[in-house]
């Protein structure tokens, strides 16, 4: 390294997750001289997915990428259960369009993908260096001039802060304004091995098909929040994703730990991961503040993407992060291809990324669900909706040894002038979204 | 193996390369502050405990580095940075 002192690159890129990767192997297919620092030992090891990628967003940005790309399995079947104490309904959606190529969305493990990922960018050119952790920037005269790591500085024309949901770079440089834990969620997920015919057996599934399944309720204490399972090829990820907040400040006291393990005690969660191995024990914080709480996206010297731009969205039937991630590295690096053509890496120039960002998926989707945290942080969903369903099931499915009651009778019961008010109202917050 | 695995077993099955310093800290006469008992309830490795003194004190082998209890109770009570380079959590599945 010592001897690179002296070079300056087009850019560097702190952290080898999606989104620095992404815009590494962008820029180096540009031909731009690009320097990747992650502080793993190997790209992925400090990253943590869910679980699943949606590729439509991103397939044309990266054409050559996903014929051979490491991805799980095609999730074919997308299942939704309502949790309450003791019962449980789940919902399973089979459509064709969801087994049909190109696939809609992947399972995938980023230990293996973002391995794979950083040998498509250096094979394209760009420089990797593992085991380098970044401590600081160095600005020069209001610009970002390039990094300090490992007490050497190294220099770029643009910075590219890629370095995860807390920034510290984009902390450092200013951009980002003080994170707020009512803004974040966290996630913690165990890797689950299983043999595949076991798992094809247990999901019904063929080839290789892949199970989504979305859990609400009781799964969270009825705290803001949800399980989610993916089936992978030999194994499955579950986990948990909880509000920082709803989990510190909000009865019941429970810890983080313990709902995991309650979740997988649960009748319908034990009997999908019997016999299983759970072989990595994984956590992450998600940003879910949306656009409002975003900070700058762009400085003078310095570029934002992924995660520590903010960039990541629950909508409740989907959780997306990924794709955001990849396409703002790739549109970092088009705007530093910019800034190159015209020498000037000051934020006038550089703001072409949030054009780009402005006329994509990326920012539009952010607009258009900008509501989305508040409409979704509605106690009555993660609590009383899949207690309602699990009692109206009970009784509709249940059979006494007298008489049974008429099922509208039964149904009405449960669905009270007050409740079905109440699920108005609900619709009606649910329309923002 | 469905069956509840202790947390100590859990994180015994990640691979951590242990680090020369201790990359979180309470911040010293933060050690009861209030807010810092968030962390025992939101630390997914459980790092987080109360003494006999009633304070608040971390181990922090087995930090998964996700960074939520410096969310939880800011910079104000925890000194946190990331391990140094080619140190700590080393995912393998992700």
């Amino acid at each position: 390294m010592a001897e690179e002192a002296e070079e300056i690159f087009d850019a560097i890129v702190v952290g080898a997750g999606l989104a620095g990767l992404a815009a590494a192997y962008t820029l180096a297919g540009a031909g731009m001289e690009v320097l990747v620092l992650e502080r793993g030992d190997y790209p992925g090891a400090k990253n943590v997915t869910g679980g699943r990628i949606y590729v439509n967003p991103i397939r044309d940005l990266f054409p050559d990428l996903w014929q051979k790309a490491p991805l799980e399995r095609h999730i074919s079947h997308e299942e939704v259960c309502l949790m309450d104490k003791e019962r449980s309904l789940t919902i399973r959606y089979d459509g064709s369009e969801l087994n049909e190529q190109p696939y809609q969305s992947y399972s995938i493990l980023r230990g293996k993908f973002d391995k794979w990922l950083a040998k498509q960018a250096e094979r394209k050119g760009a420089i990797l260096v593992n085991k380098s952790r970044v401590d600081d920037i160095i600005i020069e005269n209001g610009q970002v001039r390039g990094v300090i790591a490992g007490g050497e500085e190294l220099r770029a024309n643009v910075v590219i802060a890629c370095d995860g949901v807390l920034s510290f770079v984009a902390q450092k440089a200013g951009l980002r304004p003080p994170s707020l834990s009512k803004n974040f969620a966290v996630g913690f997920k165990e890797i689950i091995e299983l043999e595949r015919s076991v798992l094809e057996d247990r999901f019904n599934l063929e080839d290789n098909e892949g199970a989504a399944r979305l859990f609400m309720g009781d799964v969270t204490a009825g705290k803001f929040g949800g399980g989610f399972l993916y089936t992978n090829q030999e194994s499955i990820s579950i986990g948990i994703v909880v509000g920082i907040d709803a989990l510190t400040d909000e009865e019941p006291q429970i810890n983080a730990p313990e709902l995991l393990d309650k979740f997988k005690q649960r009748p319908e969660v034990m009997r999908l991961i019997k016999g299983g191995q759970t072989v990595e024990y994984a956590a992450h914080v998600i940003p879910e503040g949306g656009l409002k709480t975003m900070g700058k996206l762009y400085g003078d010297g310095i570029l934002v993407a992924g995660d520590a731009a903010g960039f990541s969205m629950n909508i409740g039937v989907t959780v997306r992060g990924m794709e955001y991630a990849m396409a703002s590295g790739y549109y970092a690096a088009q705007a530093v291809v910019k800034a190159k053509e015209k020498n000037d890496f000051t934020k006038s120039t550089l703001s072409v990324y949030g054009t780009l960002l402005n006329s994509s998926f990326v920012l539009t989707d952010f607009k258009n669900f900008q509501q989305s945290l508040d409409v979704l942080e509605y106690p009555p969903l993660f609590k009383h909706y899949p207690e309602l369903v699990g009692k109206i099931m009970q009784d509709l499915y249940a059979v006494p040894a007298g008489p049974k009651a008429k099922l509208y009778p039964t149904i009405k019961k449960h669905l009270t002038l007050g409740e079905m008010w109440g699920m108005v109202q609900a619709g009606r917050r649910m329309m923002k979204i | 193996m469905s069956d509840v695995m202790g947390l100590k077993a859990k994180l015994g099955l990640n691979v951590f390369k242990e680090d020369k310093e201790f990359h979180i800290e309470i911040r010293a006469g933060k050690e009861k502050d209030a807010d810092l008992k968030k962390a025992i309830l939101i630390c997914p490795a459980g790092l987080y405990s109360e003494n006999e003194k009633g304070e608040v004190v971390i181990s922090v082998d087995g930090c998964l580095e996700c960074g939520t209890c410096l969310l939880a109770c800011g910079e104000e009570l925890l000194k946190w940075h990331y391990p140094s380079g080619g140190s700590g959590v080393q995912f393998r599945f992700g």
